[in-house]
């Protein structure tokens, strides 16, 4: 492409002009807004930012803090369980749907549409399902199951998991379209050499289809990863971090240190915390992606 | 109380709902009755009812009345229905001191929805017609940065971006915030744009070129025209992508400038007064309601949206 088009200073010159904006944000906004907030971490910022340097006090003090191990262990649950399940249902759902049926763009609708809903509102309906004194357990109880007992967003224990049922609700539609679409990336003949050697269905998923979608896969993980990092909205919606601090997570921790608590040194410690995170997923698999070969 | 009532009315309600959920049942017409068809299809339409189900205790909660609420059971569709709690979700909500309802936030997420998508997809694809047919040097290289970028929490720029918009005196308007989602839009929207641009025949572009075409006129008057489907993709994520949006609105904007979701969330999350479930079910579905006539509307389009957005292409 270059080697075709010679490159000289100002050939390109709109081109570079008209990518300004694009230059900009990349430099100004990714690189340098992110290299601020982690110099700063390094501060002891309270209401303003200050140049004072103290180390690593405040990431000593983050780690001390009682809320942001509550935080951090919420995220880790909610995401493993999150990653695992919504690949689960997802694929199933998205097997399912790959066995010529009809109505597969029904189905497909349906189990899309959470995903058109923002995070605030999936969190609001939820909170209104899993309402003890009307929802879904004082249903059960009506119906005559008296000792029935799911009150997740009152018990502090379990809170995470009502939710995780409102996040698996919003999102699984998505990770079952991507199957889906990974799911049609396979070769039919595939299928037809299975039958003819007389392997069952579920061994040929298993053995084969699986394996064979590990990109499809892989590529899914992250962008789940990706969202779980940023869990925030449905937190503040569905139980506001509550019963007590039970259902923390990082981003709402940074938040509120940030632009509440008026400590911006621990605010952007835990947000660089949140950023050391996601490089380690993102990391090794920008690697295995674009890694070795040139970028296509 | 009235139990076997309530009970039948659910079971009517679940009947009426379920010719439009899954149509006319049962094996394709050349396929027999076998165990395999009904355990697919038994499987999707009991996921599809509780996928649905949110959906429709939304729809009757926001139908009833309080005393209904109280008695009755949530899966029941109203006895009487009324429409007050709309009217007083739409006009006279309460969040802090205005009672003027989610009308302000449906209009101030209107004022940031529209210039925020305008805005982003403008930069994106003319950014994306760069990158795909003028390369120049050093543009690689700030593209991978974009796409980094997105993975980045938001958490990290929140502050820096804070101190950028203050320093040019837009910090907390509609102008700052619609600035906000043209720059975080960015990355994805680029790469849709990148990856549609680059699979076009470049034919055109060399032929344009020789014509003696420039930069602009080309984007203008070649590139523009062949790329409305997936402008109308780009249109369909932002627009849900920013209605949707939470936490760029509480951070960057102010009280009476609040987008809907953040008004929302004040409403229903208010801790004084009591609670009307009602109303908040129907503040609830009037903000869902946007991206859900989107949604319903696109249909294929919306998940090619996302699929282009998601997997790289």
């Amino acid at each position: 492409m270059a080697a075709t088009r010679p490159i000289r200073l100002f050939r390109n010159l709109t081109a570079k002009i008209a990518a300004i904006p694009m230059i900009l944000t990349a430099l100004v906004v990714f690189v340098g807004g992110t290299a601020w907030t982690v110099t700063y971490s390094f501060t002891s910022s309270k209401l303003l930012p200050r140049t004072k340097f103290v180390g690593l006090d405040q990431y000593e003090r983050l780690w001390a803090t009682p809320r942001w191990l509550v935080s951090i262990e919420n995220l880790l649950i909610y995401g493993v369980c999150m990653m695992v399940l919504s690949l689960v249902l997802g694929f199933l759902l998205a097997a399912l749907l790959d066995q010529k049926i009809r109505y597969e763009n029904t189905f497909r609708t349906i189990l899309l549409y959470p995903f058109a809903l923002s995070f605030i509102v999936t969190g609001l309906v939820w909170q209104w399902l899993l309402n003890p004194d009307f929802g879904i357990q004082s249903v059960i109880h009506r119906l005559g199951w008296e000792s029935f007992d799911f009150n997740p967003l009152y018990n502090a224990d379990i809170v995470i998991f009502g939710v995780l049922i409102a996040g698996l609700w919003q999102g699984s539609g998505l990770v079952m379209c991507l199957m889906l679409a990974g799911l049609r990336g396979i070769d039919q003949e595939i299928w037809k050499a299975s039958r003819v050697d007389g392997i069952p269905a579920w061994k040929t998923y298993i053995f084969i289809i699986i394996p064979m979608m590990r990109p499809v896969f892989i590529t899914t993980l992250v962008i789940i990863a990706s969202g779980i990092v940023r869990l925030y909205d449905l937190i503040v919606a569905q139980t506001g971090g509550g019963p007590g601090i039970a259902s923390d997570v990082p981003a709402k921790y940074v938040y509120d240190y940030m632009f509440q608590g008026q400590n911006l040194g621990q605010g952007f410690a835990a947000s660089t915390m949140m950023l050391l995170a996601v490089l380690v997923v993102v990391i090794p698999w920008a690697y295995l992606e674009f890694g070795g070969k040139k970028r296509v | 109380m009235s139990d076997p009532a309530s009970l039948s009315a659910t079971v009517a309600g679940a009947d009426a709902m379920a010719p439009a959920l899954s149509g006319p049942r049962g094996p394709k017409p050349r396929r027999r009755f076998s165990r395999r068809n009904v355990f697919i299809y038994g499987t999707l339409i009991v996921v599809a009812l509780y996928y649905l189900l949110p959906l429709y205790v939304m729809i009757v909660t926001s139908l009833k009345g309080m005393p209904e609420i109280r008695l009755g059971n949530i899966f029941a569709p109203p006895v009487e229905i009324t429409f007050q709690p709309w009217v007083k979700a739409w006009a006279e909500a309460c969040t802090g001191l205005n009672c003027d309802g989610l009308s302000r936030g449906f209009w101030n997420s209107v004022r940031i929805t529209v210039p925020s998508v305008i805005l982003s997809i403008a930069i994106a694809s003319v950014n994306g017609y760069a990158l795909a047919n003028w390369r120049f040097k050093g543009a690689d290289m700030f593209f991978t940065i974009l796409i980094f970028g997105a993975f980045i929490p938001y958490q990290v720029m929140l502050y820096p971006l804070v101190i950028l918009l203050r320093e040019m005196g837009i910090y907390g308007t509609l102008t700052g915030l619609v600035l906000v989602h043209s720059i975080f839009g960015m990355p994805i929207l680029t790469l849709l744009f990148r990856n549609y641009f680059t699979s076009l025949p470049e034919e055109l572009f060399k032929a344009a070129r020789v014509d003696g075409a420039g930069f602009w006129q080309i984007y203008l008057q070649i590139m523009l025209p062949m790329s409305l489907p997936i402008f109308v993709v780009a249109m369909i994520l932002q627009v849900t992508g920013i209605w949707n949006d939470f936490l760029f609105g509480v951070v960057y904007t102010k009280p009476d400038l609040y987008p809907m979701t953040v008004q929302l969330n004040n409403i229903v999350n208010s801790v004084q007064g009591v609670k009307e479930y009602n109303v908040n079910m129907a503040a609830t579905l009037l903000t869902g309601l946007v991206p859900l006539v989107i949604y319903f509307v696109s249909g294929k389009l919306f998940v090619r949206g996302i699929a282009a957005g998601a997997v790289k292409g």
